[in-house]
């Protein structure tokens, strides 16, 4: 075989993310074509910022997504292959028997390639991110509201917390937080238990508030949520085997397990960044809870929650839509940062933090294992700024 | 203002006493402690050996205890060896024992020895502080000027082609962590393979002398990421001023562009920005630990790491504290500042 040229590369690569394209301009075509019936969404089509930055979004979710199918590795993430090590793109593999014949943006330090880490990296963000980041608003919106609706000394013991927490250096919590003796110890279990909770108490609280009036109707949507949530609150928290602080499901019930360092990085994740959103959704709702709608619901004898949850969050979604995807975008670095040292994700996980991490070592004689993590990095929060600046635009147009 | 202060004052510290309580708790988990009985002793000691070695040295005692003793509110351990020769906290080599204080903790200004380092606490971190403290001031040196001539020549003219060229390179820059921005400078300034080959990509000459070659990557590095966002603060704040009614009258009465932008429209912008500066200082603290890792710069980040990789809990705290005053200070300084900058607005 020979080596392939930087035009070849290209061509490859461009076939082999074939589907993604496919999936891409479906996504834009469908989405064009019925932008006006679609709301905020649709709107974003009619800024050209918002799109290229949802394109960049989409081009990443859907590579991962086919990715984690196995439609686009060419190898195996984490195989190596004898007489690869460091070689520059596009070459050859001596032997002939595996699938795909070449290593199209060459083999790391420890002979893998460099292309199918990039791209099963990318499904480790596209996995966590905005779970994350969902994680987070819910915490922060159910903590935030009654902070800044009902005031007084609740407001004062929640925002003391949020700023103790905001006050850490973060890296600083990472480096305490996300180690193995932390893991043994159960505490990010513990932790996982609090932080898990809140957004079964959000979801009660928003179907409670609505539906108290017509009971049949609450009885048994709070009876969804309670087993659907209920048992993916208690399967997450606890884990099978020896192990494991919180036990309490029985290992058969037990729906799923994440591995501890997985949950120890999302759980701290989550712990960053609820305190800034808990801020926001406070300031906001300070400021809406004085307008003319909210009195007339309180007037009317409506209840807190269903005033907060009913009337204030909708009237809110604007900011808190673009700080989402501000923050997926700021969730992706935290992630790459905790790679980047080494902490959580287990070495040789191909999350793109890690790779950069490890091809920095030979960054001044091999510099093709670092740079296409860190490219796909800084385009995937670029994508995601651009499209919160889309969404920013398109909301402040009405 | 001066209650104002005092009441700022008295939430730092009990924010600085609740979060060293934290540290505290977290590096004196059992696993952690078990770390640095090996740490001390040897690597092969028995899960025995252990609790041994850590209930002579007083390490399984009661957290709040502990943590007094580091206060220095709650007499320091002391435990007599078989030799009969007294050990503790407070005992420094070479001490009698009528000299042993009773009380060593940092109300008495004694910081405690750092493990990894071998050294008083308090020197290590006044050492290394002092070489971070230099990539700091350079780095506010480049990344406030800039960002700020970003942000007013975005926002002067909204809409316009400067202000869409700008805001795209200040969205870049926020997109680009240091870890990336880092290995992308060091691939096209100074990598020995394909670059430029203009600057080194290691900075640990800086920490001596500091040279043009090997300190612009790192300040570049950090300065880079927190140019964004408050260049695009200044952007916000300055169209909005520029939409102010009297702007509009000095534009019809006809004073030239740049000194309505100059005189009128600068001083009110920049009350918007200073709070975000001031705010961005602890996030630099993120960016030095990054960049400080990446390019082997020994400063205050680097012992951040070997701290909390080594368990070292007494150098740790320190790194807290310090890390922890740094975030209190600057909010209150931007708090203050704000106040002083726009007289309408009047606390209490």
């Amino acid at each position: 075989m020979e080596p392939l040229s930087a035009f070849g590369i290209t061509t490859q690569i461009f076939i082999q993310l074939l589907p993604v394209w496919v999936a891409l301009i479906a996504t834009f075509w469908l989405s064009i074509t019925y932008k006006r019936r679609l709301g905020l969404y649709g709107k974003l089509f009619d800024s050209v910022v918002g799109m290229i930055g949802f394109g960049i979004v989409m081009f990443w979710v859907f590579t991962g997504f086919f990715g984690s199918l196995d439609m686009i590795l060419t190898h195996d993430p984490l195989s190596q292959i004898s007489g690869m090590k460091n070689k520059v793109p596009g070459t050859p593999i001596p032997d002939s028997s595996v699938p795909y014949p070449h290593y199209l943006l060459g083999g790391d330090n420890l002979a893998r390639d460099v292309f199918s880490r990039v791209i099963a990296g990318a499904w480790v963000v596209i996995r966590i991110a905005p779970l994350a980041t969902l994680f987070s608003f819910m915490v922060g919106i159910t903590l935030g509201l009654p902070a800044g609706y009902f005031g007084g000394r609740l407001d004062t013991i929640l925002s003391f917390i949020a700023n103790l927490i905001l006050a850490f250096p973060v890296i600083l919590l990472f480096y305490l937080l996300v180690t193995p003796e932390i893991v043994l110890t159960g505490l990010p279990q513990y932790m996982a238990a609090v932080l898990f909770f809140f957004p079964l108490v959000f979801l009660f609280m928003l179907v409670n508030s609505r539906f108290h009036t017509q009971p049949s109707t609450r009885n048994i949507m709070v009876a969804i949520i309670a087993i659907v949530g209920g048992w993916l609150y208690l399967s997450l928290v606890s884990q099978s085997g020896g192990g494991s602080a919180i036990t309490v499901l029985p290992s058969a019930l037990d729906g799923f397990d994440i591995p501890g360092g997985l949950l120890v990085v999302f759980v701290s994740v989550v712990f960053v960044n609820s305190p800034t959103v808990f801020r926001i959704v406070r300031g906001l709702t300070l400021d809406i809870k004085s307008r003319d709608y909210v009195a007339a619901a309180q007037t009317r004898g409506e209840g807190p929650w269903y005033i907060m949850l009913w009337e204030i969050l909708p009237n809110v979604r604007g900011p808190l839509i673009v700080d989402f995807c501000l923050r997926i975008g700021y969730v992706t670095i935290l992630l790459g940062t905790l790679g980047f040292f080494g902490l959580g994700l287990p070495p040789e996980s191909p999350d793109w933090g890690s790779t950069i991490n490890e091809g920095r070592k030979l960054l001044s004689v091999y510099l093709h294992p670092a740079l296409p993590p860190a490219l796909a990095l800084l385009s995937l929060v670029l994508g995601l700024n651009l499209l919160a600046d889309g969404l920013r635009e398109e909301s402040l147009r009405d | 203002m001066g209650k104002f202060i005092l009441r700022r004052l008295g939430v730092m510290i009990l924010t600085a006493i609740c979060l060293t309580y934290i540290v505290f708790f977290l590096t004196n988990l059992y696993p952690n402690l078990e770390k640095v009985a090996k740490f001390q002793g040897n690597q092969r000691m028995s899960d025995e050996q252990v609790t041994a070695w850590l209930s002579t040295n007083g390490y399984l005692r009661p957290n709040v205890v502990k943590y007094g003793e580091w206060l220095g509110v709650v007499p320091g351990f002391t435990h007599t060896t078989d030799e009969g020769v007294v050990k503790g906290r407070c005992v420094k080599r070479g001490m009698t024992a009528e000299e042993i204080p009773t009380f060593c903790g940092i109300l008495q200004g004694d910081w405690g020895d750092s493990n990894v380092f071998k050294e008083p606490v308090s020197d290590t971190i006044a050492k290394r502080l002092s070489l971070t403290g230099k990539l700091m001031l350079t780095v506010l040196l480049v990344m406030v000027p800039s960002a700020l001539i970003i942000g007013i020549f975005a926002g002067m003219k909204e809409g316009s082609r400067t202000d869409r060229s700008l805001s795209t390179v200040s969205i870049l820059s926020t997109a680009t962590p240091e870890y990336v921005s880092g290995v992308i400078f060091i691939a096209v300034f100074a990598s020995s393979a394909v670059g430029l080959k203009w600057f080194k990509g290691s900075a640990t000459s800086a920490m001596e002398d500091i040279t043009f070659a090997n300190f612009t990557l790192p300040v570049l590095t950090i300065a880079l990421y927190g140019m964004g966002y408050i260049a695009r603060m200044t952007r916000a704040s300055m169209a909005e001023v520029m939409t102010e009614q009297y702007i509009r009258t000095a534009r019809l009465k006809g004073v030239k562009f740049s000194t309505i932008v100059i005189k009128h429209a600068l001083r009110n912008a920049l009350i918007a920005p200073f709070t975000v500066i001031m705010l961005q200082v602890p996030w630099l603290l993120n960016g030095v630990v990054i960049v400080e890792t990446l390019f082997n710069y020994k400063g205050f980040g680097w012992v951040l790491v070997q701290a909390a990789s080594n368990n070292d809990i007494e150098l740790l705290l320190g790194v807290s504290v310090v890390s922890v005053v740094v975030v209190l200070l600057t909010q209150l300084i931007s708090d203050i500042g704000y106040v002083y900058l726009n007289p309408r607005i009047r606390i209490s």
